[in-house]
């Protein structure tokens, strides 16, 4: 797919992320908006392996979501990569559905089983460990298949992912790409504000991690990067993806007020809509 | 005289030899859990991933997604103390195969103090949802919970002590994951023991055995308790007193009473920590001390 295609394609997945938060009347827009371009460019400009009509797929790289909140954009692109039919989106959140407000996955239960999801998550700092066990157990089977897991900056507050940073880099764990969307915001505030990361990327090397830096909403430098990653298998590769959160609304840009609500005054979501269908380019 | 310790480093050893799948994950305790035993026949398959047990659940939960079947070692005041959240969420709400040892259980860390005695762990343990609570009474039956653990699908915790402790049950005793032992009959008052508590009970039951007719059962499945043989074994006596080297509170005693409670109300003493810490001493003493002795349980008994 071009470039201008996975932009394009970008833009559909925001509308449908918009539409799935009006529906649901709760959820988080700003960090699914910021990352939909990595994400359509993860699952739709060909640099992980998956077969969307067998979700289990042995050899399939594992895609890990850490933070969980993210997950509008998760089951969008999980739908538009044909993992379910898209219908199922509108039941975000609603009761009796496999699209929980954060992921579920249930290794027993093919009911309640979202397809395409690999972990559980919401609390953060779990999907990251998760994420070491399984490149842990894919280096120990000399498997090929790798492991991907995207975190939120606020997250990188829980003790949790640091201590599964020094794991990583302990086990030499080049299978696994850490992506972690840098876009300066948590719930109730500024990330430097709240608790100060910087210097980020000095943090993640003295751990250990090999660290690219990635305008998150530039296609063509997140594939590069995760090309890269995926042929530098000495040890683990972090992306910091900077991003704008709620990317594509003016509303929502860059305002930590949208990272835990959704556009649910009225007009905000046609409003929305309506600036994320100007900005498509390539149609 | 043997550990429960060694007993669960041994069947360790043994469920790794039986399946190529079983790991080994320890955060800076392999030899005090006896995970080393299975690191020193295993190397490949064991992981110290250093004093952080939040990160060892998490990592256990993503090997088992991956097919391993991971054994996380450590106190158990740290694990599953420390990393509840993670066990709740990483581990059963997802419904993996992991088991989490829970070693130094009770007043196992005596010396240690209060910071190390695992007294909560069944009430923490009992209230998840897909996990199986597993306390075993002596180092033969750590060994068969630590086989059968490893050969059933989903999460399970068992706890276990340190310290070396009198034989209950033999090697060839049968031994069935959710089965109650009644291991002795009796027809005036029902004990339901776990752990070290069950040996103390069986020499308190046989002391009164010329005054009071005591019915010992051997509860090492907290949960699901086995419901059944609870209400048989009262219907007969009556009366019921339960043991627990635990607080009283939310562990073998309050699973107890809810069975009871709603099918066969029942006049009832548990003995257990009373709703208070420990302190450094002897392990004999703080059981003297805490009221987990013999002569607690013979009051019990005679009380009820």
């Amino acid at each position: 797919m071009k470039i201008e295609e996975l932009q394009d394609k970008a833009n559909d997945i925001r509308e449908v992320i918009i539409k799935m938060l009006a529906g649901a009347g709760s959820g988080h827009s700003a960090g699914a908006l910021g990352s939909a371009d990595f994400w359509t460019a993860l699952y739709f400009g060909g640099v992980i392996n998956y077969r969307s009509d067998e979700p289990e797929w042995e050899d399939r790289d594992r895609v890990v979501l850490s933070a969980g909140h993210y997950c509008p954009v998760l089951y969008a692109v999980l739908a538009e990569a044909g993992f379910f039919l898209k219908e199922e989106l509108d039941s975000l959140r609603k009761i009796d559905s496999r699209l929980q407000g954060h992921p579920h996955k249930s290794s027993t239960s093919e009911v309640e089983q979202l397809p395409g999801v690999e972990n559980t998550s919401g609390p953060l700092g779990q999907g990251v460990s998760v994420a070491v066990g399984m490149a842990m157990a894919a280096k120990m089977d000399k498997k090929d298949w790798r492991v991907i897991c995207f975190m939120g900056d606020g997250e990188q507050n829980e003790g949790q992912v640091w201590e599964a940073y020094l794991n990583a880099a302990k086990f030499d764990l080049g299978n696994l790409t850490l992506v972690i969307d840098r876009n300066n915001i948590q719930l109730s505030g500024r990330t430097e504000t709240i608790m100060p990361l910087e210097p980020f990327k000095a943090k993640l090397e003295s751990f250990g991690l090999r660290v690219i830096e990635v305008n998150g909403h530039d296609i063509e430098e997140i594939l590069q990067a995760m090309k890269m990653a995926r042929v530098m298998l000495d040890r683990p590769t972090a992306i910091i993806l900077y991003t704008t959160p709620g990317k594509g609304v003016d509303f929502m840009e860059n305002k930590s007020e949208w990272h835990g609500k959704p556009p649910i005054e009225p007009g905000e979501a046609v409003e929305a809509l309506e600036e994320i269908n100007s900005i498509k380019t390539y149609e | 005289m043997k550990s429960m310790r060694d007993g669960f480093g041994e069947g360790l050893r043994e469920a790794g030899k039986r399946n190529k799948n079983v790991v080994v994950l320890t955060a800076d305790l392999a030899e005090s859990s006896r995970a080393n035993l299975f690191a020193e026949e295993f190397p490949d398959r064991f992981f110290d991933l250093g004093i952080a047990e939040q990160n060892m659940m998490g990592v256990a939960a993503g090997m088992a997604l991956s097919g391993k079947i991971p054994f996380v070692c450590s106190y158990a005041v740290f694990s599953p103390g420390r990393n509840w959240e993670q066990l709740r969420v990483s581990v059963c709400l997802t419904d993996v195969n992991v088991k989490i040892a829970g070693a130094h259980a009770g007043f196992s860390a005596n010396a240690d103090g209060a910071t190390h005695q695992a007294l909560e762990d069944m009430a923490i343990t009992r209230a998840l949802p897909n996990l199986m609570v597993l306390a075993p009474c002596d180092y033969e039956q750590t060994k068969k919970v630590v086989l059968a653990s490893a050969q059933i699908n989903g999460p399970v915790y068992i706890r276990y002590h340190k310290q070396k402790l009198p034989q209950v049950t033999t090697a060839d005793a049968p031994f069935e994951l959710g089965k109650a032992q009644v291991l002795k009959e009796g027809k005036d008052v029902s004990v339901f023991a776990c752990g070290p508590m069950v040996y103390r009970s069986l020499m308190v039951a046989e002391k009164l055995e010329s005054k009071v007719s005591v019915e010992v059962v051997n509860i090492h499945t907290i949960k699901p308790i086995d419901k059944e043989v609870v209400i048989r074994s009262v219907k007969k006596t009556g009366k019921v007193v339960t043991c627990e080297e635990h607080q009283i509170t939310g562990g073998l005693g309050s699973a107890v009473a809810e069975v009871l409670g709603e099918s066969c109300p029942t006049p009832m003493k548990r003995v257990g920590v009373k709703d208070v810490f420990g302190e450094s001493g002897e392990y004999e003493e703080l059981v003297e001390k805490y009221g987990l002795g013999e002569k607690d349980i013979e009051e019990a008994i005679l009380k009820v």
